[in-house]
């Protein structure tokens, strides 16, 4: 039905929608690439001049660096690694037979609609605050230490508050596609004598294939950029503990006042998810059918 | 795939899955038991429930030490106002992407999709000045545009996914009576995707109303919404339990009691069509 006519009109229609997303994100982004190359700071605002790769140099030789980076990828990884879990299973025990299953979905999907510094704050202040948080008045009522989980767990206590934020996202995800599953073909495994966990791991997780795939696609993109979760938290520490690249940069621009270290810290920031974008659509793309 | 089992085992899993459910919502139900109880009894250990001190002083303080109505009307509109600009601009490309897809359509999706991976802190810096110098830090217009550029490409895939659910034949025979482009969006394709474009809307709402990055960096004091409101007040007093845990309560209340409501369409919309 794609005649020439209709083929110029799909073009114009789609114009708008390229043309202010390239704006939006080759702009601020050749201006980054140019900061990042500069000397820039705030401090000292007349000293001003070409660095050349000054800025990236001192990332690659700050132990920092390496720690952010890993954190990044652990923080990401982490969450992923337990939301997905947690999702599949916590899928397949609502789409059991229970009562009241409209119930539970509201219940699972709350701390969706909860705002980052929100989650972060309640968490930080209401659970794990090592005197009045609650997690310490259990440990106490078990004759237990409280657990500093901020000071000495810092990244596992931002990946705990951060997958409670989307295990809603994935849980209500896997559940709408097990749903889509006919109980038929259940029915015939079971009868031919498959065991739980053969039907499980042959027609279940299979045909969640996709959801799956998308979970991982859309929490990646989000989780990339995580910020909020550590400013109200952790602040990056104790020490560099908890430093991400996306805080390292912020530390950078907004402590130091460094702009053009921070600049090339969000060029490095851009090639790093360019480089998870890769991998994720080479190894998960082909489920994709977009 | 409701399956018929033992009346035991069924009480069991029921059991099981409320009370992981239970789990999951407990810290949200924590901070709204937490915000009706005095500072000395949210403290209190062991934890207080039952003989707790039960008071509305928190809220009464909170509203009136902040202007509350300012920042939820701000909220309002930047989260609104960004998703219905999104949805006029997303509308027509998804429209064409769905029935008149090229070969380079599947990239031009995924590369929307990639502009989101691009960190905020990244452009933090250049983003700051370029909207210092169009005179947009603080005004709920620069707020507007910003969420809906980033939100538009998870717009134009949802609309996509719902549109290419719609069967071609429907819009040809609308062309053969003569429906020209703009009649065919608005009087065949629209009505037919109003639960998808609702769904949509819904969605990036949320998304918006609860952006808490861009919403705080790019605003000082008229144009701040509810997540610059939460900022403010955690930052100094930690320790005031009570009044945090209802500044909490009233920030999220809205977009919680909107989220409830329409759950059953937002759950469709959250699939990405990833699930038929």
């Amino acid at each position: 039905m794609s005649t020439q006519s209709s083929r110029l009109a799909a073009r114009v229609m789609v114009a708008p929608s390229v043309v202010l997303l390239f704006i939006w994100m080759a702009v601020p982004l050749a201006m980054t690439l140019y900061y990042s190359f500069r000397l820039y700071r705030l401090l000292s605002p007349d000293r001003t001049g070409w660095v050349g790769f000054t800025n990236y140099l001192w990332f690659f030789n700050s132990p920092d660096f390496w720690l952010a980076l890993w954190n990044t990828l652990a923080l990401v990884g982490g969450v992923l690694i337990i939301t997905v879990m947690l999702g599949i299973l916590i899928a397949l025990l609502i789409d059991q037979p229970v009562k009241g299953q409209g119930m539970l979905r509201i219940l699972v999907i709350a701390p969706f609609f909860v705002m980052p510094p929100v989650a972060a704050s309640i968490w930080e202040n209401l659970f794990m605050h090592p005197q009045n948080g609650l997690l310490a008045a259990v440990a106490r009522g078990f004759g237990a230490q409280p657990i500093l989980f901020l000071e000495e767990y810092p990244l596992l206590s931002v990946i705990g508050i951060v997958s409670w934020e989307w295990l809603p996202f994935a849980t209500l995800i896997l559940l709408t596609s097990l749903q889509s599953l006919s109980s038929e073909q259940l029915e015939a495994a079971e009868m031919d004598g498959a065991s739980a966990l053969n039907r499980l791991r042959h027609i279940i997780l299979p045909h969640m294939t996709r959801a799956i795939t998308v979970v991982i696609l859309i929490q990646t993109i989000f989780l990339l950029g995580i910020f909020g979760e550590i400013f109200t938290t952790t602040q990056g520490g104790p020490g560099s503990a908890s430093t991400t690249l996306p805080y390292m940069i912020f530390k950078q621009a907004i402590a130091a006042k460094d702009i053009g270290r921070a600049a090339a810290g969000g060029i490095i920031a851009v090639i790093l998810a360019n480089i998870v974008a890769y991998f994720l659509m080479r190894g998960i793309g082909r489920h994709l059918d977009a | 795939m409701a399956r018929a089992v033992s009346p035991r085992r069924k009480t069991l899993t029921t059991l099981a899955a409320w009370s992981v459910a239970f789990i999951i919502f407990f810290p949200v139900l924590w901070m709204i038991l937490t915000s009706f109880k005095t500072e000395a009894s949210a403290v209190a250990s062991p934890p207080e429930l039952l003989g707790a001190d039960w008071t509305l002083e928190n809220y009464a303080e909170v509203w009136q030490r902040s202007d509350y109505p300012r920042f939820f009307w701000n909220s309002v509109v930047i989260s609104l106002g960004s998703t219905l600009l999104g949805l006029a601009v997303a509308i027509p490309a998804a429209w064409a992407m769905a029935f008149v897809p090229g070969k380079r359509t599947k990239d031009l999706l995924m590369w929307m999709l990639s502009t989101k991976m691009m960190p905020a802190v990244a452009v933090m810096i250049p983003l700051y000045l370029l909207f210092l110098k169009l005179g947009l830090i603080d005004t709920r217009f620069g707020l507007v545009i910003a969420l809906m550029l980033m939100n538009l490409p998870i717009i134009v895939w949802m609309l996509y996914t719902y549109f290419r659910e719609i069967p071609g034949e429907i819009l040809e025979a609308a062309r053969m009576d003569g429906a020209g482009l703009v009649k065919e969006i608005l009087y065949v394709l629209t009505p037919m995707a109003l639960p998808g474009i609702a769904s949509t809307l819904l969605l990036n709402v949320i998304l918006a109303w609860n952006e808490a990055f861009w919403t705080i960096i790019l605003t000082t004091t008229k144009a701040a919404p509810l997540s610059a409101f939460i900022a403010s007040f955690s930052a100094p007093q930690g320790l005031f339990y009570a009044k945090l845990s209802a500044a909490s309560t009233m920030a999220i209340a809205p977009i919680l009691i909107l989220g409830w409501f329409s759950q059953k369409q937002l759950v469709r919309g959250l699939t990405f069509g990833a699930v038929k």
